[in-house]
């Protein structure tokens, strides 16, 4: 099932994931507000819409400027990787049915890959850095991030045994009859931790901790290399929402909506609990985070691929 | 684990609270009275100034932003030949306004002062001579001091008997 006019939705997924992302750093300001009691930016604009525009002009006019201690061609480079990956992971996600870049049968595998070599981007920032607290950041990201990769990977394989697919879409359809988030709770809240631990937001966003690490890996970072950065972050909290509504709340499906809208509210959705969960929760310390990884949720999401594998075995 | 998700559910709730915020420019923001904003100099419940140029204020200000030279009327009254106070220095303490024994330097609840030019920010006498008398409507220095000045003699002030003539009380 490829779509029938494959450039233009590459244009589509290309362009409608760099709006969405930059326009979440408007959004995230306002719910944030929201939430803290606050109005967030409402100047700019009708409801300060205009942010987004004043922030792009703004950081594209900021001097782009390359430390002379840093390794220069991985400096320049860093940032570009995490921006590459995410969209390459956005080449598998089926936005609605027929809307997909590529309609690979192993989808769910070149996802799991993809944002394992996100890791890449931000050790590679670390190092090239030349900075302790950048290196710092780095070490944390690539610790954390290969810890809770595993998970990541684990907890998507009781929806593989329940779809019996890899491909994203075939998973979809098969949620026809009842969500994923169902049978797979557990899969689920794993796959959320593992989602939040991917994208170094807050809970989990030890890699910058702006009050241990100025800014960790990208402290020595500027101008639209920063913006990069920062839009990659974006961009894997749309990513991790879409695919959780993918995986586990039936992508496109949904009754008189069309699949597009269905999919899109349901990414918005997740979005928002991505921001909430920021304003509300602390940053944990990095040792709790380690064995929080390795000994309470790689333990869960093995008995749950192991559930999830003998209620398949009983039902057949 | 608990205490996380409650967390996060109460401040979910907080989105259908009131929002804190005051859209300051086109909503004003409540002042207390003894708000301590641009300062002025008020006028006694006559009409007449009510600094006598003790130069307190200026000695006791942290950043010494104000300045004036002390001069004195056909009656004797004292009375600034000029008041100069530099609102770009100005800190809004208030020790000024303490330390002023006639009432005269006084702050109000007004912030909204700012200029594009830092010299329009030195406000001069006649910007800061206000008409009324400010926070304290009855009190006037003259009237209870024991000062003579043209016009009130000795023992004329207010709770003063006239000065005892000390050569009758002689045997």
């Amino acid at each position: 099932m490829t779509s029938p006019c494959p450039l233009l939705a590459i244009l589509g997924i290309v362009i409608g994931a760099l709006t969405i992302a930059a326009s979440l750093i408007y959004v995230e300001r306002r719910l944030l507000a929201l939430w803290q009691d606050r109005y967030g930016p409402n100047r700019t604009g009708p409801f300060g819409l205009l942010q987004v525009v004043a922030d792009s002009i703004k950081i594209f006019m900021k001097e782009d400027w390359v430390p002379p201690f840093v390794d220069k061609p991985v400096f320049i480079l860093a940032p570009a990787v995490i921006f590459v990956t995410v969209l390459m992971s956005f080449a598998v996600l089926p936005v609605a049915p027929g809307i997909i870049v590529a309609d690979l049968n192993i989808g769910v595998l070149f996802f799991l890959a993809m944002s394992s070599l996100g890791v890449y981007s931000v050790v590679l920032a670390g190092w090239s850095s030349d900075n302790k607290y950048a290196l710092l950041g780095g070490m944390r990201a690539a610790a954390q991030m290969l810890s809770y990769e595993v998970f990541m990977g684990l907890s998507l394989m009781g929806v593989v045994i329940l779809a019996g697919s890899f491909s994203l879409p075939a998973i979809v359809e098969a949620q026809r009859h009842m969500w994923f988030v169902i049978p797979q709770f557990p899969g689920f809240v794993l796959f959320l931790i593992a989602g939040f631990a991917e994208t170094r937001r807050i809970p989990f966003d030890l890699s910058e901790a702006e009050s241990e690490l100025v800014a960790g890996y990208h402290s020595e970072y500027s101008g639209m290399k920063f913006g990069m950065f920062f839009v990659g972050e974006y961009m894997g909290v749309t990513l991790i929402s879409g695919m959780i509504s993918v995986l586990f709340f039936g992508g496109w499906l949904g009754p008189v909506l069309p699949g597009l809208v269905w999919f899109l509210i349901k990414t918005f959705v997740f979005i928002s609990l991505f921001i909430l969960v920021r304003a509300a929760l602390p940053r944990p310390r990095f040792d709790q985070l380690m064995s929080w990884g390795w000994k309470v949720m790689l333990p869960l999401a093995l008995a749950n691929v192991l559930l999830a594998g003998a209620a398949v075995l009983l039902r057949s | 684990m608990f205490s996380m998700l409650r967390s996060i559910w109460y401040v979910f709730l907080h989105a259908f609270q009131k929002r804190v915020t005051i859209q300051y420019p086109e909503e004003k923001p409540y002042l207390a009275p003894r708000y301590r904003g641009r300062i002025v100099l008020s006028r006694d419940p006559d009409g007449g100034e009510r600094c006598v140029a003790c130069n307190l204020c200026a000695a006791v200000c942290p950043v010494g932003c104000i300045a004036l030279q002390a001069t004195e009327d056909e009656n004797g009254r004292r009375y600034p030949d000029f008041f100069r106070i530099n609102f770009s220095r100005c800190i809004f303490c208030g020790l000024c306004e303490e330390a002023c024994p006639t009432y005269a330097i006084q702050l109000t609840p007004d912030f909204e002062m700012g200029e594009f030019h830092r010299q329009n920010l030195v406000y001069e006498k006649h910007d800061l001579l206000i008409d009324g008398p400010g926070k304290y409507p009855g009190y006037n220095f003259w009237r209870v001091a024991g000062v003579q000045i043209g016009g009130k003699n000795k023992g004329e002030a207010a709770h003063e008997s006239p000065p005892v003539d000390v050569r009758s009380l002689l045997p």
